[in-house]
């Protein structure tokens, strides 16, 4: 499954379990607009860090968080590669 | 039933039961208690040892015994340590416990304490003496228990503080024979050592090298009536085919949280057994015994009636107040281990739901999630009742969003079904009880199958961050 594609699922799955209503996903949607609090973010990144091996944000205090999903997206697509 | 403060430990032995019948048993050695009378473990040279401040540092649980049941009255201190406290730490205790002398069965060198000088050897193969044990000092019993540095803090209890909530079995048909899985050199163990010596039965001791299995076919041998140690033992018993061995009268758990799981396992597994969770820690002293089969205490308790352990909840904690407390802590000036008032703050969190109080965590171990705080152990206590979980243990994760999340370790009652160490089906029956039972951020964010959970040497779940 590309990094892409496991984000989208990890999102998918963490709204669901958290019964939180998830906005329709685009790469301009701002993670802040897309339903989810920031418990289901905290726990999406603990997720993709177990399935894809890597934490982008442990070694990136000084690079910008990421504020959109697309943001986000190319934020693991980096780190993975 | 004697009183431990009228006399030594040595007097109150020998004022109950018939000290020919009983016996404390080691793994490999054993004793009854009518051979030191006119016999000695420490190769004569008690007198030696009078008035002075004595280190008993052994390997062997029943050498330990025996020197202090041969020594309370005659030395002014007894500090007792524990098998697993490093040879590096031992300058730290007998420093400030003014220690002059040691009783061991191994080398001053070996024991990390090669400046003191005078170094008794004790055994279990008794020696024939005219040992007059007369007592001449009320001896100051020194326990250690973990600081926050690192470095182990020095409790001092006396006879009659330990002995404090100690009752006698007096209604027993038979004299009891007692066990536990605690080293008796911890608060814990030493509670279960004075009550089967001042109670006028036996004990079986354990041993750090023997596995639980064996220790528990051995204890259901000598024919154990009742046996103690904290819920993490049990668990652990509980998951050896030899805990059907044991028949016990009566099945006691400290030092940990008692969740109604482990409670009504135990039930299942011993139905003619009284059980019983008693609240306890070195410094606050037993507290109360709760043998009513459910979880947590009824709020009564903390009711003023004129009691002997008053109890209150400040801030959340529960605080202790009573003559079993210990008295002061050794060498941490500045430190105190009761306020003004003589109550002891146990830093052990508690709820009221209803008429009862249930412990919900250690302050200590609060993990923080975005600013709410978890309790580890009131998510363990969820996630252990299903029926397929033996125990599990819920810690800390780093997250970048929230600075912490909560996971939990799991083991499972048998294996997992599939091999990969993930079971999707049994994740998600866990994580949907959490889900039933506690806010969002106390769920844990991944769960993991374990085999096993490591145990610290006070028999209590090793929490590294706690």
């Amino acid at each position: 499954m590309s990094v892409r594609a496991t984000v989208i699922s990890q999102f998918e799955r963490v709204a669901k379990d958290q019964h939180k209503a998830l906005a329709p996903l685009s790469d301009d949607l701002a993670l802040l607009e897309s339903g989810l609090d920031s418990l289901c973010l905290a726990i999406i990144v603990a997720h993709l860090e177990d399935t894809l091996g890597v934490d982008p944000f442990s070694g990136a205090e000084d690079a910008e968080f990421p504020v959109t999903l697309g943001d986000f997206i190319r934020f693991y697509e980096d780190a993975a590669r | 039933m004697p009183h431990a403060d009228r006399g030594s430990l040595w007097d109150s032995v020998s004022a109950v039961g018939h000290r020919a019948e009983r016996t404390l048993w080691g793994v490999e050695a054993s004793v009854r208690l009518g051979e030191l009378v006119g016999s000695t473990s420490l190769g004569g040279r008690l007198e030696e040892l009078r008035g002075r401040s004595v280190l008993v540092t052994t390997r062997d649980q029943l050498t330990a015994a025996l020197a202090l049941i041969e020594l309370d009255g005659v030395a002014s201190r007894l500090v007792l340590c524990p098998p697993d406290l490093p040879v590096q730490q031992v300058p730290f205790v007998i420093a400030p416990a003014g220690v002059d002398a040691l009783v061991s069965d191994r080398a001053a060198l070996e024991v990390g304490a090669p400046c003191v000088r005078s170094v008794v050897t004790c055994s279990p193969r008794l020696a024939p003496a005219d040992c007059e044990r007369y007592p001449q000092h009320q001896t100051e019993w020194i326990l250690l228990t973990s600081g926050t540095t690192g470095l182990p803090k020095l409790v001092v209890h006396t006879l009659a503080s330990l002995a404090g909530a100690i009752t006698g079995d007096g209604a027993l048909a038979r004299p009891a024979v007692w066990s536990t899985f605690y080293d008796i050199r911890r608060y814990g163990g030493l509670q279960i050592f004075l009550r089967a010596l001042l109670g006028g039965g036996s004990l079986v001791l354990s041993s750090a090298e023997e596995s639980t299995g064996d220790f528990l076919i051995r204890a259901g041998a000598r024919g154990v009536t009742h046996m103690s140690g904290t819920p993490t033992h049990w668990r652990r018993a509980l998951m050896s085919p030899s805990a059907r061995r044991l028949v016990p009268q009566y099945v006691r758990l400290s030092g940990e949280i008692a969740d109604q799981t482990i409670l009504d396992h135990l039930r299942a597994c011993y139905p003619e057994a009284r059980i019983a969770h008693a609240f306890a820690s070195t410094e606050a002293g037993l507290a109360f015994d709760v043998s009513d089969g459910l979880a947590g205490f009824p709020a009564s308790l903390l009711e003023p009636r004129g009691a002997e352990v008053e109890l209150k909840v400040e801030e959340g904690s529960l605080r202790i107040r009573s003559a079993r407390t210990a008295v002061r802590y050794l060498g941490s000036p500045g430190e105190f281990l009761a306020d003004r008032k003589g109550f002891v703050d146990t830093g052990d969190m508690v709820e009221l739901r209803g008429d009862r109080y249930y412990f919900v965590g250690r302050r200590s171990g609060i993990i923080n999630v975005g600013g709410l705080k978890v309790h580890p152990e009131e998510v363990e206590a969820v996630i252990n009742r299903h029926p397929q979980v033996r125990m599990s243990r819920v810690r800390t994760r780093q997250n970048p969003i929230t600075g912490a999340l909560v996971v939990a370790d799991v083991v499972l009652t048998s294996e997992p079904a599939s091999t990969n160490g993930r079971n999707a089906a049994l994740e998600h029956e866990i994580l949907r009880l959490c889900r039933d039972a506690l806010a969002r951020h106390k769920v844990p964010a991944a769960l993991h199958f374990v085999p096993v959970l490591a145990v610290a040497a006070t028999g209590k779940l090793a929490r590294p961050h706690a």
